[in-house]
């Protein structure tokens, strides 16, 4: 009996490990990938659709990177060459799901349906999170990493204990997974069943550290076992692959069996921000091997050979594109107005006294300047 | 120590005695059944029913969905709390000491104090964490902080304190129901301290200080486990011919100015008492806050009495480090009163 318990416990933890290479359905040329896993190709709908909200995503990123060296936004972290993670990620959730971002994956807020401006609103500096986070399900972009796992966590266990069907997706890189917050998220989530699902785009660098430096395990999902958590390991610039197994995450978190582990391997093509030089921590044939990975032109090789894209539908979207681009322009090149009052407004659900206070003393500090007619710092 | 059945009767206009961990469980209790939004969650918090008891019979009343035990892990709670209050829930988490709450200052300083503000207002966090803070428990090391500060410094939170039984129940009640995050520091060393009053959620407002004592002499401002050390000074000082008003600050965020100066300017004397180390600590704010708006009718300088700036002593050696009688009453003798011409 002790021998059979032991095998079936060992077959159970061998359940949650990951496979030994990447799941993979759509290889870096555009054909089947030879290694699906328990993952399935989504339909040509979501295929269609995961390739036209990268096109519009990177387009969305490339302009943001262009604002920033502008000096229009304050600060950009691109999330170029993760676009199959950001896009995958997202359309595969479900209306009544929770995305719960990073400063990384604006491309994600976006494709949520967030528009453009109220995702940049933190990174232009007008206001800190400028959408609503009840409209879209998406969290305010969180800037301490892997803060927000935990977050993700409680939301989608206040769901279980409302007898409610929401799944949460908690967005982390494989720097945040030494952070203590990731591991106190995976162990929560795993003790309550929690439904979450979380996705570790492993982009190799945490700014400039490597994984090498990052962490000895042989790969980040393996971590899963550590919790009681099935992982996967999937090819990250495979934008069906991380939409399946971001899909299979949300099923089965929604059949009430608990979280999920997914590592995407990827790669961050830009340096950190638009303030990062590189160079100073990776060979530029390392960019260019893995730009020769890019998760766009593999899904759109599949797609005309399918016969699902030809010039004219990709032409259209091309022009989809711009247009959003200049859509992106047009708003963050007007000149941005701010309220000092409001600096007071969202401190307590009420201004307390001090408060009020002290918005007097600005206002009137301001208007005197004004009189003065003395510019306002 | 409250029993478990004391903790599963709901509040009644009669006078009974009660402890303050009593009344705590008491309003844990009533605010569960009064909203069933209120999760009551932490370390040891469920079938023990605390270290304290104070969440004692609750997980037997209202069942695990509602009050829950969680892995030892503090910012995985108050991070936890605040997807949940996100999701329309009211946590109310229990850190089991004051200086293990520390694990959790990131998720409190820079999430349940800053979300309503980051987004405009449009995330409400009504959060309450309750922490048992101070000594005079005879606690080994990391038992015994006076951690206010830290909170007090963070704007976005409220931090309240009681010093009565009567009040826990009451400002417990309303933190509960108050839209904003709340640190609520309990003082661990009154929690069996004994009242015989009729518990009530309607009582002084969850932002304003209460005279616990009119005086006219000197002003005692105090909060938490030194209100009733204030109240035997005040009692000790008619001896000496002083006639002392003592406030029980209850909110040290936001400050009640408005109470505490009327007083001071009243008494033209001030004396301010916690257990934390002086050095930076909240008596420093409010000194100043005295001297900028009562300046003109104080007597002597506005003194402090607080623990020492050292780490916080060993079981053996507290009693010479917390704030006492004497200790206040040498303060209150050197407020200037040789040069008195009040008569």
């Amino acid at each position: 009996m002790k021998t059979l318990a032991r095998r079936s416990e060992a077959t159970a933890a061998d359940d949650l490990l990951p496979s030994a290479t990447p799941l993979q359905l759509i290889d870096a040329d555009g054909h089947p990938g030879d290694n699906p896993g328990s993952l399935s190709l989504p339909g040509p709908d979501v295929l269609v659709e995961l390739h036209r909200r990268m096109v519009l995503g990177r387009r969305f990123d490339s302009q943001s990177t262009a604002l920033a060296k502008q000096g229009r936004l304050a600060v950009y972290p691109s999330s170029r060459g993760q676009d199959a993670c950001q896009v995958g990620a997202a359309v595969a959730l479900r209306r009544q799901d929770w995305l719960f971002p990073t400063y990384r994956d604006s491309m994600s807020v976006l494709t949520r349906g967030v528009p453009a401006e109220e995702t940049l609103t933190l990174l232009r500096g007008d206001w800190h999170c400028g959408y609503d986070p009840y409209q879209y399900r998406v969290a305010p972009q969180c800037t301490p990493l892997a803060t927000n796992t935990l977050h993700a966590v409680g939301l989608a266990y206040a769901a279980t204990l409302k007898n409610e069907d929401q799944v949460a997706l908690a967005l982390l890189g494989d720097g945040a997974t030494s952070e203590g917050d990731t591991h106190e998220a995976l162990n929560f989530a795993a003790v309550w069943k929690a439904p979450v699902v979380f996705l570790v785009q492993n982009n190799g660098y945490a700014i400039s550290v490597p994984l090498a430096k990052q962490t000895a395990a042989p790969t980040l999902a393996a971590k899963g076992i550590g919790y009681g958590i099935p992982s996967l390991l999937i090819d990250g610039n495979d934008a069906a692959a991380v939409y399946a197994a971001v899909r299979a995450g949300v099923s089965r978190a929604a059949a009430g069996d608990g979280p999920t582990l997914i590592e995407a391997l990827t790669y961050r093509v830009e340096a950190h921000t638009n303030a990062d030089d590189a160079t100073r921590y990776r060979e530029s044939s390392e960019v260019s091997g893995w730009l020769s990975r890019d998760p766009i032109a593999r899904l759109e090789t599949y797609l005309r050979e399918a016969g699902l894209l030809d010039d004219s539908s990709a032409a259209r979207l091309a022009a989809e594109a711009e247009r959003l681009a200049e859509n992106v322009r047009e708003r963050m090149n007007a000149d941005v107005s701010v309220d000092p009052a409001e600096l007071f407004e969202h401190v307590y659900a009420q201004p307390t006294a001090a408060l009020e206070r002290q918005r007097t003393e600005l206002l009137s500090e301001l208007s005197e300047l004004a009189e003065l007619e003395e510019p306002a710092p | 120590m409250s029993s478990s059945a004391e903790g599963v009767v709901s509040a009644t206009p009669a006078a009974a005695p009660v402890t303050m961990a009593g009344a705590l469980n008491r309003a844990l209790a009533d605010s569960l059944a009064a909203d069933e939004r209120v999760v009551v969650f932490g370390e040891d918090v469920g079938t023990l029913g605390g270290v304290f008891r104070v969440t004692d019979g609750l997980a037997a009343r209202f069942g695990e969905r509602r009050v829950f035990d969680t892995p030892l892990a503090e910012a995985g709670i108050v991070g936890t709390a605040i997807g949940m209050a996100m999701n329309g829930l009211v946590p109310v988490v229990e850190m089991q000491f004051d200086a293990f709450a520390y694990p959790a200052f990131e998720q409190v300083t820079s999430h349940l104090a800053k979300l309503h503000n980051r987004t405009r207002g449009r995330l409400a966090l009504p959060v309450v964490i309750r922490v048992p803070f101070g000594g005079g428990i005879g606690g080994v090391e990391h038992h015994s902080d006076s951690s206010e500060a830290y909170y007090t410094h963070t704007p976005g939170l409220r931090v309240v304190t009681p010093g009565t039984p009567a009040d826990a129940y009451t400002l417990l009640r309303q933190a509960i129901t108050c839209p904003d995050p709340v640190v609520f520091l309990e003082p661990k060393r009154r929690y069996w301290s004994r009242e015989t009053v009729a518990l009530s959620v309607d009582g002084p407002s969850i932002d304003r200080a209460v005279v616990r004592r009119p005086g006219r002499d000197v002003t005692l401002i105090a909060y938490g486990g030194m209100v009733t050390t204030a109240l035997e000074a005040a009692a000790a000082a008619v001896e000496e011919g002083w006639d002392v008003e003592v406030i029980d600050l209850r909110t040290l965020s936001p400050f009640d100015d408005e109470t505490v100066a009327s007083s001071v300017r009243r008494t033209g004397r001030a004396v301010i008492v916690h257990e934390a180390a002086g050095f930076g600590g909240y008596g420093a704010e409010v000194a100043a806050r005295l001297t900028e708006r009562c300046f003109h009718y104080l007597e002597a300088p506005i003194l402090r009495v607080t623990g020492f700036d050292i780490p916080y002593p060993p079981p053996h050696l507290e009693r010479f480090h917390l704030p006492n009688t004497d200790r206040i009453l040498d303060a209150i003798a050197r407020l200037q009163w040789e040069d008195d011409d009040r008569g």
